[in-house]
């Protein structure tokens, strides 16, 4: 009876449609998959049993405004029993807003979704990874999914029917505009494409001591890489952030000095062939994701290990 | 114009996590109760925003333990007033009750402007941005990286995925989730601060909230159960620094 609806962004996300399709069998449902634009029917989510289209010209590009009140239409059209957005920018911004406005509660950073007696069983990764946190949640209901726990398509194709979903009347009345779009300047650094790439976080102290790990990343022949503290204080170019709102990399060897494994870094780095990890607290969260492991200064280790590779 | 900052407070960045006897929540009486990081963003773009256009800022907390210091240390930033919401025996770190708390507060305190950390470290259950849209039906952008104020609009650039940007323009009053401050939070002289902790005076707010009784709970709270524990290499430096070494020349992770 229970069908799982799925907020897709533009361009389509089979993963979290390959996370969705198993609730769908277990709520006994249809997978239903939105897709809000300006022409939703160019889109291909055939992985759905339903793909409901919105069109319509504020769909895209993209405003929080329009699309949260295409979701709760879509919400409120077909009574899902689950509902599930990735953790973007689209669920920071819609799963809260679309779950207060149609009475449901929202569960966020969910590295785990099952559906057990009836109920949601969620795993959430909170106090910036450090604790994970499981909640039992009655249905209907709205989670955010961390995009960690997103891995494969569907195994098998949906029925892919397509049905239309009529803009809300709201739509027609919005109060955000689209401006423009940042045109961002080209670094010439692609990190996406290193081999090796020594990571700074916050540990790092400050923009002088960036120097340091600047010289072991060239005796190991790495790019600097850095968590989006370092790169919002200015110490490191915008190029150099990995993770959620930086690069995506998938070196051979991710070395990381004073990162604490945030959730929103681990995204950009999980990839990674090798992981080192330097952190004075033993119970950072980057260990649970690295290979090799390190508590001690940064510094220490940092000045050690360049010494003994430019012998 | 009248900026609002919503402030809820986290543990200290780099302060020990334990989890109480209860198994669901911190002990808080183990950690010191700070600003939360991406609120004190928000309290940056906020005094940006008030050097550019002479805006006034309001900082405002739900009541807790810690909240008095944090506003204190708000005004040693550039806010203006200081503004304690109480709305009695609620759970001010659960974020859909907060919300209903600060919806209401906002109701009365009729800012243009409200700025707030685009996510909450500290529960699970959503983001105060998105739902004070949906309290207070006015337009909302999460994930901004930076504010401006022109024609009776906020100009806000929203950050996506890889770091994509747009910049969209939002009616006031309109909600702000902010990911990072166009410049990084200020450091404040400890003189400053001191005169700040004697100087500002926080006024209390009274509301009352109505938080319908949401059938979604944390039932445990605990480490991430590892699914592949680090290799831990300990020593000397000089002796990890040895073994790592070993470790990546052995992995052919060394350059050549
Ligand atoms: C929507 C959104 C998008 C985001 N996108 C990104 C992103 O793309 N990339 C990203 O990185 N973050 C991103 N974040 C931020 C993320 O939530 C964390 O705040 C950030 O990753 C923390 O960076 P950090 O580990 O450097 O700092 P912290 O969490 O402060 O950790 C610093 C670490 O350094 C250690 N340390 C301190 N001194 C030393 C020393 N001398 N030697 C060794 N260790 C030391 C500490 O023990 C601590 O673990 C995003 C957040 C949001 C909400
Ligand atoms: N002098 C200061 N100026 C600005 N922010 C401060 C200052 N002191 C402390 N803080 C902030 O208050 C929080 C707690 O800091 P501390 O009490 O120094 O550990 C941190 O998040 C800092 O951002």
């Amino acid at each position: 009876m229970g069908d799982v609806l799925t907020y897709l962004e533009s361009p389509v996300n089979d993963r979290l449609l390959g996370f969705a399709r198993p609730l769908a069998d277990a709520a006994g449902g249809d997978l239903v998959a939105l897709v809000a634009g300006a022409e939703p029917g160019s889109k291909d989510a055939s992985a759905a049993d339903v793909v409901l289209e919105a069109a319509h010209p504020a769909l895209s590009p993209y405003l929080p405004e329009a699309h949260q009140a295409v979701l709760a239409a879509a919400i409120n059209e077909v009574s899902p029993d689950l509902v599930v957005l990735e953790n973007t920018t689209a669920g920071l911004d819609l799963g809260a807003a679309a779950a207060a406005a149609t009475g449901r509660p929202f569960v966020s950073y969910c590295v785990e979704l099952a559906i057990e007696d009836g109920e949601a069983r969620s795993v959430s990764g909170i106090y910036g990874g450090q604790l994970h946190a499981t909640a039992n949640t009655r249905l209907p209901a709205v989670f955010a999914i961390n995009s960690v726990a997103l891995h494969d398509a569907p195994q098998a194709a949906g029925r892919g029917e397509r049905a239309e979903l009529a803009p809300p009347a709201k739509i027609e009345s919005l109060r955000t505009t689209f401006v423009e779009p940042v045109e961002q300047p080209d670094e010439g650094v692609d990190l996406t494409k290193a081999d090796r790439i020594v990571c700074v976080g916050r540990g790092i102290g400050s923009k002088e001591n960036i120097e340091i790990a600047e010289e072991l990343a060239e005796a190991l022949d790495a790019e600097m890489g850095a968590s989006r503290p370092v790169i919002d204080s200015g110490w490191l170019p915008k190029a150099r952030q990995v993770g959620k709102s930086g690069a995506h990399v998938t070196p051979k060897l991710y070395l990381s000095l004073g990162v604490s494994g945030a959730p929103e870094h681990v995204e950009g780095m999980q990839g990674a062939e090798l992981i080192v990890a330097v952190n004075t607290d033993p119970g950072a969260a980057i260990f649970h994701i690295a290979h090799y492991g390190v508590v001690a200064d940064l510094f220490d280790i940092a000045d050690e290990l360049t010494n003994l590779l430019g012998e | 114009m009248n900026i609002a900052v919503a402030i809820r407070l986290m543990p200290k960045v780099g302060d020990e996590l334990e989890v109480d006897e209860s198994g669901t929540d911190i002990d808080r009486e183990l950690v010191d109760m700070a600003i939360s990081e991406f609120d004190d963003q928000a309290l940056e773009e906020a005094v940006l925003l008030k050097e550019a256009t002479g805006a006034t800022v309001t900082a405002v907390g739900l009541r807790s333990d810690g909240i008095d210091e944090a506003l204190r240390l708000a005004y040693a930033r550039g806010a203006d007033r200081l503004v304690v919401v109480d709305a009695g025996e609620i759970d001010t770190y659960d974020s859909r009750t907060g919300a209903l708390a600060f919806a209401e507060a906002f109701r009365q305190l009729e800012p243009d402007l409200v700025l707030t950390g685009v996510q909450t470290p500290t529960d699970v259950f959503g983001q105060t941005a998105p739902y004070l849209a949906a309290n207070l039906g006015w337009p909302q952008a999460n994930v901004v990286v930076g504010v401006t104020l022109a024609d009776g609009t906020a100009r806000v650039v929203q950050e996506y995925a890889g770091g994509r940007l747009a910049v969209l323009g939002l009616d006031l009053p309109a909600i702000v989730g902010v990911q990072s401050a166009s410049s990084p939070p200020r450091y404040v002289a400890m003189a400053r601060l001191r005169q700040a902790m004697t100087e500002a005076s926080t006024e209390t707010l009274n509301v009352s909230v109505d938080a319908p009784a949401v059938p979604s709970s944390v039932v445990s709270l605990a480490r991430p159960a590892s699914q592949a524990q680090a290799t831990m290499l300990d020593g000397e430096a000089e002796e990890i620094a040895a073994k790592l070494v070993g470790v990546l020349r052995e992995r052919g992770a060394l350059p050549g």
